[in-house]
Parts: structure tokens; sequence; C-alpha cells
């Protein structure tokens, strides 16, 4: 009898210790370094990992730290990672002095009181475009500045086009661009595809449709926003794009557009250097408005933050580092180490073009794209995003009617924001 | 029974000496003890208790960075009771635990069975049949999305040899939750057929030749032999199925990301996203989740230990 009552307490307490396990939080892993802030060295996290130590970014980071006089100690996680990492780092109060942050992260941070202003500490943040630096700004302060800019557009793969008669030109706005895609159908090649993932990747990648049409964040089931969803969700009853861009990221669509059998992908300005490799070759045009023009694209990008350190005296040499970060000579550099970034001052943005006019079409995409945070959504966007996705997804996959989706999107969103 | 009585005079006879010496003996004692003590607190008690305390205050990125939440009481889980995607996310958790570990457990139980007899090369397919096992989970988990690709995939390829049209298994919610269940199955019949197997061993082999004697088919020896013998060990096996796969979010997350639209979420995974998968972290509703997710696995402890009772 002892011994089962025994046996059952430890069974039971085994029991709630791999259940423990299971659902405590943990801060997401992929880091390594230490945030110790020894004298003369300061602490610089960005969510690059696929740059490792020797690499033309870190080197670009160590000089700026030189420049300033102090070693850079650099750690990269992946992004999600990075804000994970961060808040606990806010929480045990051992900030890094710099944080690249994705920039719908910054007002997250910001409002949790974790970032320094850059009026704080003397820095002009009046260079930059005034649409980019917007997903920065919080209650009329501004928590970062971007280190660049990228957005999305179309790609197309230029011989299918020449073979389907289709002239990139031609697609102005979305009647021409449906005719386009059915034309391409017609010579039996696969139109287009694109991301509509479950993440926030999926919004990002409605985004220029949704704004295409006339929609706003703070309106989901507005007729414009379903207009936009009804040309998606049409796309994949015509078999104009694949059913899998229900579960596509932005990666998998790219590997299909490499394969050759797409007219068109929608993707960003990080596989610039990508689709110059492919084994075919390929263009960009904007993403059309539903009546015309180009549609606003989201901004992409990271912002540098400093978050907020007790001894103030660091701010100093933190600000020279950021500036040598962002000089026009600056920008451009990190743009080219990079090869997907567009400066995110008129100046830089001039200077990139003398270098490299093939960047035309992306830098006219920055200058018209959009902060998804702006419109002083803030810290709401994350929430508004994750029911756009949803709402997104039911319509694709066929468990609502577009209209019934956003609805079901906007109840969502509200009751979020509102909690 | 000898050693144990023993055992009672040495400890009397211990208690007539000196009680310090005893004193000294209980904190050694206890000294012994103090690693695991420490261990169970940090790595056990401490992140249970956090998980409580998140899931009574309202934790926004901005009460975890400042340290001052709010205390809500019981309302994170009032609100994920009254969230309409909480019954969902029960009847999905329910479907994939119970369809997984009813599968896992049949097919591990039918090759266990099967490997009983040695043949040639019997090791070497057994040792294949770990190989689930012993891939890391992304590489599985994405393996079987590719195979399951609605466009790509060489399942789809194989059925439309077959004339079946595409089955849109990870995008459409009406196979969604099957797809994930598919692969999570193939990933636990390895665990169930190692127990079962090492379990099968300790069944004596007379009972069977006895049996044979008296002219009893295989059938008739499985079902009167193997399976109530083996029931402690199946019902350990079911029990940390169910443990394992009621907390499973990895394998999902890679397939499907809980979509579309929900179709494959389950509790765990609705957890998961509270917390880390969105650019919003909520921790307080995850952890609400979380410890729901704990409260289950410890009714089927209870169970389990009820069970056994009757058993024995």
């Amino acid at each position: 009898m002892k011994s089962t009552s025994a046996k059952a307490t430890v069974i039971a307490t085994a029991l709630l210790a791999l259940a423990a396990c299971a659902s405590a939080p943990t801060g997401g892993g992929g880091g390594t370094g230490t945030t110790a802030t020894a004298a003369g060295a300061y602490t610089w996290w960005d969510p690059y990992p696929q740059h490792d130590a020797g690499s033309a970014w870190a080197k670009r980071v160590n000089s700026c730290g030189q420049q300033a006089g102090v070693t850079i100690q650099r750690t990269a996680y992946d992004t999600t990672a990075l804000t994970n990492q961060a808040l606990l780092a806010g929480q045990e109060g051992n900030a890094p002095d710099v944080i690249l942050l994705d920039n719908p992260a910054v007002s997250t941070l910001a409002d949790a009181g974790m970032l320094t202003a850059m009026a704080d500490f003397g820095l002009d943040t009046a260079r930059f475009d005034k649409n980019l630096i917007a997903a920065g700004e919080l209650d009329g302060k501004t928590y970062g500045i971007p280190i660049g800019a990228n957005t999305l557009a179309l790609y197309y793969n230029k011989k299918i086009l020449d073979q389907a008669g289709v002239e990139p030109d031609s697609i102005k706005d979305w009647a021409s661009l449906g005719a386009a895609l059915k034309k391409v159908k017609a010579a039996g090649k696969k139109p287009i595809t694109f991301a509509g993932i479950g993440t926030e990747e999926g919004s990002f990648q409605f985004l220029p449709w949704f704004w295409g049409a006339g929609a706003q964040l703070t309106q989901l089931d507005s007729p414009q926003a379903v207009e936009a969803l009804e040309l998606w969700s049409s796309w994949l009853k015509d078999g104009l794009a694949p059913n899998s861009v229900i579960s596509n990221s932005q990666n998998t669509t790219w590997e299909e557009f490499l394969t050759g059998e797409f007219a068109f992908a929608e993707n960003g300005t990080w596989q610039i250097n990508s689709a110059a490799k492919a084994g075919f070759p390929t263009g960009v045009v904007q993403i059309p408005a539903k009546d015309g023009g180009a549609a606003p694209t989201p901004t992409g990008g990271e912002f540098i933050t400093v978050p907020v350190q007790k001894d103030t005296k660091r701010y100093d040499v933190t600000k020279k580092i950021l500036e040598c970060m962002t000089t026009p000579e600056g920008l451009v550099e990190t743009g080219t180490t990079f090869a997907y970034y567009i400066p995110s001052t008129a100046d830089g943005q001039q200077r990139i073009l003398a270098q490299e006019p093939g960047l035309k079409p992306w830098v006219e995409a920055v200058r018209s794209a959009k902060g998804r945070t702006s419109d002083n959504l803030g810290t709401d966007y994350p929430k508004i995003s994750e029911a756009l996705w949803t709402g997104v997804q039911k319509a694709l996959s066929g468990a609502a009617s577009p209209a019934d989706a956003l609805k079901q999107a906007q109840a969502q969103a509200k009751q979020a924001i509102g909690g | 029974m000898t050693s144990l009585r023993t055992g009672t005079v040495m400890t009397r006879r211990a208690a007539h000496a000196a009680a310090p010496h005893r004193r000294a003996r209980r904190w050694t004692a206890l000294a012994f003890l103090a690693p695991l003590l420490v261990y169970l607190l940090v790595f056990y008690a401490y992140p249970l208790y956090r998980n409580i305390e998140l899931s009574l205050h309202d934790y926004t990125p901005r009460a975890f960075i400042q340290g001052d939440p709010e205390f809500t009481g019981l309302e994170n889980y009032a609100k994920i009771l009254s969230d309409g995607a909480f019954l969902r996310a029960l009847g999905n958790t329910a479907l994939f635990t119970l369809g997984s570990i009813a599968a896992q457990y049949a097919i591990g139980l039918a090759l266990a069975v099967f490997f009983q007899r040695t043949f040639r090369l019997s090791a070497v397919l057994r040792a294949m049949f770990l190989v689930p096992w012993l891939l890391p989970l992304i590489v599985s988990a994405s393996t079987w999305s590719w195979m399951l690709n609605s466009e790509n995939g060489i399942v789809n390829a194989a059925l439309q040899a077959f004339g079946v049209g595409q089955i849109n298994w990870l995008t459409s919610p009406d196979t969604s939750l099957l797809a994930v269940t598919v692969a999570n199955v193939w990933l636990g019949v390895p665990f169930n057929l190692v127990i079962l197997h090492a379990g099968l061993q300790n069944i004596p082999a007379e009972l069977y030749e006895a049996a044979g004697l008296d002219g009893a088919g295989a059938w008739q020896r499985f079902r009167s032999i193997t399976f109530p013998l083996l029931r402690p060990v199946s019902l350990i096996t079911l029990l940390l199925g169910l443990i394992y796969t009621l907390k499973v979010v990895d394998i999902i997350w890679i397939m499907t990301r809980g979509g579309p639209a929900d179709a494959s979420t389950t509790l765990a995974i609705w957890s998961y996203r509270e917390a880390f998968g969105t650019g919003q972290p909520d921790f307080s509703p995850a952890a609400a989740v979380g410890n729901l997710l704990i409260l289950i696995a410890f009714a089927a402890g209870l169970a389990h230990v009820r069970l056994q009772k009757e058993g024995s």
C-alpha cells in the first residue's frame, strides 16, 4: 500500500515536471556570446546570423567601433529570437548598447520603456525619409533610425513573358495584371506565386494589395479590403497561383520562382543578387494598385535602437557609432554590403543610384512604401496583423468567403486591441 | 525479509547509541540529497511556479520589463475558456493526441510482435525502424511537408498515378490536422516499438510453449498471453505517449503553423503562438494555456495510477 502511494507521488511529480518543461516559456536560443559590458567594449546585437565574424558586415560594424575608439562585441540572433532576447535582457537590466531591430518590434520595445529616444542623446533624425522613419516613432518621439530599407515588388521571368507575349510595362493596374496572368496560363506556364503563410510574412505580402485597393488597417472588413482578398482567392480558384501559397514562406516562394516555371513572384529587395544569378533573365515591376499606379508596399528592414543604460555616459560613444553607420557613405556601404538595402536618406539613395543604376525601381518602391506600424498603429499593429493573416488563410483555404473571413478578422482585431 | 529484520534491529541499536552521532548521519544524508533537491527546485519547482505566476498577471511586454504586472487573478483563464478558438483547439488536441497514440501503439505493438521472432537481418531491420527517432525534428518535419506539398509533393504524385485528384494536405482545413497526425505517428512508432519489444522479452517463453501444447493458435496466444501480460508496459507506454504528444509543438509548427486558419492548432501550438509566434509576445495567456495542458497531463497521470492499482 505504502509503496503504491509513494509510486503515485513519484509519477505525479514526474508528470508535472515533464509538462512544466513543455510549457514554461524559454528564451529562444540561437545566440552565443555574452552581454557583459566590459569597459571599452560596446555590445551590439543584430538579426544577421548569416554574417559571421569574418564577414564584410562584421568588419563594417567593427570599423565603426574603432572610429569611436571602442571595440564592439557583436552577437547575432535570428529575428524572432532577437526580440525575445531583448525582452529578457531588458528585464534583467543588462541590455546591450545597440540593437538592430526589425521595424515592427521597435514600437513594442519602445512602449516597454526599453529604448532611449534618439532626441535624448542628440541624434538628428530629420534627414531620414519620413515614410521610413515613421516605423520608429511612438507618441511623437523617435526611437530608432533605419539603417536601410527593403520592400516588395513583382519579379518576373522574362523568358516566360516573352513566350506568352506579355509586355512587363503593360502591367499598370489589377486588370492588366490579371490579363497578363491569364496569357501566361494559356501559354502553359504557371502564372504567379506569393507567400500567404500564417505568420507576419503573410501579412507583409498581402499589404501591397490591401493598401493598393485603398483599404486601411483600422478597418479590416472594408469593401476595399474584401476586393483585395477576393483578388488573391480568385488566383487560387482560377489556377493562376498554386495552392501551396497558403503555407509558403517568402523563401519557399522564391525557391518556386527559381525553378523557372513561374512567370511572376512577389518578393523583396533581398533577392536582387539571387535574381541576377538565376538561370533565366529576370526583371522587376512595381506591384500595381487596383486602379493604376504603384501600390504602397510595406517597408521592411532594421532600425538601430539604443536600449536604456544605467550608465548614461555610454551614450556619447553610442552616438558616434550610430552616426558612423548612417552617414551617406555609411548607408551606401551598408546597402552594398548586404546587396539588398536601399539607403534611408535622400542623399544616400542618390549615391547608391550613381553607383548602381539598376536599383532604380527599388529606390522608387522604397520611396512610395509605408511603414506597417505607421498611421499611429504602433503596438496595435502586431495584433491587427495576426487577425489579418488568419483571415487571409481562411479565405485562401476555402474555410470562409473573403467577406466573412475579413469580418471575423475585424472582430478578432478589435477584441485584441480592446483587451 | 531477513535482511529487513536485521535492518530494524540495527536501527534500534543505533537508537541506543549517542544522539549526536545520529544527527550527524541525518545531516550527511541531507547533504547527499541536496544536489537532487536543488536540481528539482531550480529546474522543476521554480519554472512551474513562474508559469503559474505569469498566468495570474497581465504580462504585457512593458510589464515584463518594468516588473510591474497587474494582478488579474483568473482573468486570463476566463478569457481563454471563453475564446472561440478554445473549443476548436481542445478538439484538435484530443484528435491529434488520441489519434497519434492509438495508431503509434497499434503499429508499435504489431512491429514488436513481428520482431519477437529472430530471422535474418531482423536486427538490422529493427534498427532501421529507429531512424525517425534519430533524425532532428526540423529535418523530418520539413521532409514531411515537402512530401505532402499540394503541387510538387511525392504523395500527391503517387496518388495521381492511381487517378486520385490533388489533395491539399497541408493547405486545406479538412486535411491539415490529419496530415500532421500522420507525421507524428511516424515519429512515435519507434518509441512504442522499443518499449513494447523490451516488454515482450519479459514474458516467459514457457507460457507460449504450454499454450502451443494446448493447441492455441497465434491469435489466441496473442490475446490470452501477450496482451494481458504486456498490460503494465502498455499502460506506461500509452501514458508517456500521451504526455509527449500533448506538448508537441515543433512538428505542427514547422508543417502548418497551426493553419490554415487554426485548422491544426492544438493547445500547445496556441500557447506557443501567443508567446513567440507573433510580433507581440503575450506571455500571460500563453502560460495559462500551458497550465491547462499541465492539468490535463496530471489528470492522465492520476488515471494511470488508478488503473495500475486496479491491475495489481
